[in-house]
């Protein structure tokens, strides 16, 4: 399972033709403590680099970006009661939806964790 | 943009840094929720460096006082503090500040960093007679300890008997070997204390007042937990709250304005609003479950603009999201509903007494 990121600071772990999306180490830790998380509807369509939802910490309000094309096959509905899990576990528990896609040639232009860890230093 | 003295030992703790008002200052040390359950239940240490010391003293400073602050000051003793508007002939209100009385003839105001410059022009311009305004705040260090922990802290480090300063009463004295104000107040809702000292000592009490605190475990907060803390109280955050558009009246701070002793700057303005009505009055509220109301969200009902959110958080120790704003008197009453439209969505709300949170006093 390969796991890619985009410069928004989100990222998505491959399993077949869905991805997995979540925010990373670094954002959760950007933000601080998350108190909400607008998730999409589950059977909505994503797409890449648009808008898709928002997180709020006690402090902001920063919104979520697609990083590839496709539609919204799970969403993690335990941020609802738990929105912490993102500042838990950002890269685990704390994923916010799934994604087929669309177009799985996108999943390949996304960011190496090599290349995403440039951009955050 | 300015610094505190303690900036490196904020840096150094591995505080996240922002500007507020030109000031480079700690937003979290390491959760805002951490902090502020902190103060909550134990203790927390601020440092306000940034916010404003001036002294007005002369034969005249009681008049002055009395026409520029709706407060009473005749009223206070001397070491009594007031909290207190400062307003224009329109009642519009030129920033909020502390009256700190060290005699008639001579007075501590504390105002808000964002507003220091306005203020001191406008005050000088005020001013009549024999009176003298001084601005101490380059060199007037100020540091908080706030929770119910704060006193037993605190006691550690001076001869000052605590228990005998009563709520917004100041004394002075060696604290750590350092000579301060120790005035009992505080912008958390909990009980505590405000030092004011010359800047230069800041490390050496900040440093003395963590390790005084080690034991229970005081904690350093930023100006996050400070401003969740703050609005749980319902306390005034000047540029949110209450602005140069916005009048004591209004902003529900009738308590502060005493008309008794006679005209001063705004009274006439402010009688009326409070005899006949005024058009918009702040509010608290609550939401349900979902997004944060936040300072300048539309507050609707059937479906048109009827006011602002000037101030909105989840609310760490009541678990639920609040806010302050701007509605018609019409809209004001305890149970009171309306829409905030947040993103384009709107989310049902409702007015709740205020304060949100009130500490348990013994």
């Amino acid at each position: 399972m390969t796991t890619k990121f985009t410069k928004e600071h989100e990222w998505a772990k491959l399993e077949g033709d869905t991805v997995t999306v979540g925010i990373t180490d670094y954002a959760a830790h950007q933000l601080g403590d998350v108190v909400f998380v607008e998730l999409p509807a589950k059977g909505s369509k994503l797409q890449k680099d648009k808008v898709f939802g928002t997180i709020e910490s006690v402090k902001t309000v920063s919104d979520l970006y697609s990083p590839v094309t496709g539609e919204v096959v799970a969403v993690n509905d335990n941020l609802e009661n738990n929105p912490a899990l993102v500042n838990e576990e950002p890269m685990g528990a704390g994923w916010i939806c799934k994604v087929k896609m669309a177009n799985p040639s996108e999943f390949d232009q996304l960011l190496s964790e090599a290349d995403y860890k440039k951009i955050c230093d | 943009m300015n610094k505190t003295p303690l900036c490196a030992v904020h840096e150094k703790s591995g505080a996240r840094m922002v500007d507020f008002a030109g000031w480079y200052m700690p937003v979290q040390y390491t959760s805002i929720i951490e902090e502020h359950n902190a103060v909550r239940t134990n203790s927390g240490l601020f440092d306000l460096f940034h916010m404003g010391e001036f002294w007005l003293s002369g034969p005249d400073a009681m008049k002055n006082i009395q026409k520029i602050c709706c407060q009473d000051s005749e009223a206070l003793s001397d070491r009594q503090i007031a909290y207190t508007p400062m307003c224009r002939p329109d009642g519009t209100i030129v920033d909020d500040l502390l009256i700190y009385r060290w005699s008639p003839e001579k007075f501590l105001l504390v105002v808000n960093a964002s507003n220091m410059k306005k203020d001191f022009d406008w005050i000088k311009s005020q001013l009549e007679g024999n009176v003298e305004l001084v601005d101490k705040s380059s060199e007037t260090g100020l540091i908080a300890i706030q929770g119910p922990n704060a006193e037993a802290i605190l006691q550690k480090l001076t001869r000052q008997r605590l228990k005998a300063i009563k709520f917004y009463w100041f004394t002075s004295g060696k604290v750590a070997g350092i000579d301060c104000i120790i005035s009992r107040t505080g912008y958390t809702g909990e009980d505590g204390f405000e030092l004011y000292y010359p800047a230069e000592h800041s490390e050496k009490l900040w440093n003395a007042l963590l390790e005084a605190g080690k034991d229970v475990g005081i904690k350093p907060i930023g100006l996050g937990a400070r401003d969740t803390l703050r609005l749980e109280a319902r306390l005034m955050l000047y540029g949110n709250d209450i602005n140069d558009e916005t009048t004591p009246i209004e902003a529900n701070l009738n308590w502060t304005v005493k008309f008794a002793k006679g005209p001063f700057t705004g009274s006439e303005v402010m009688k009326k609003q409070k005899d006949q009505g005024v058009t918009k009055t702040l509010v608290g509220f609550e939401l349900g479950k979902g997004p944060a109301a936040r300072h300048g969200y539309p507050i609707m009902k059937d479906g048109k603009k009827v006011g602002e959110v000037t101030s909105g958080t989840m609310a760490p120790t009541l678990q639920k999201n609040i806010g302050l704003g701007y509605v018609p008197p019409a809209l004001s009453a305890i149970g009171s509903t309306f829409d905030i439209e947040i993103r384009g969505k709107n989310y049902p709300a409702t007015v709740i007494e205020t304060p949100f949170y009130t500490r348990a006093r013994s």
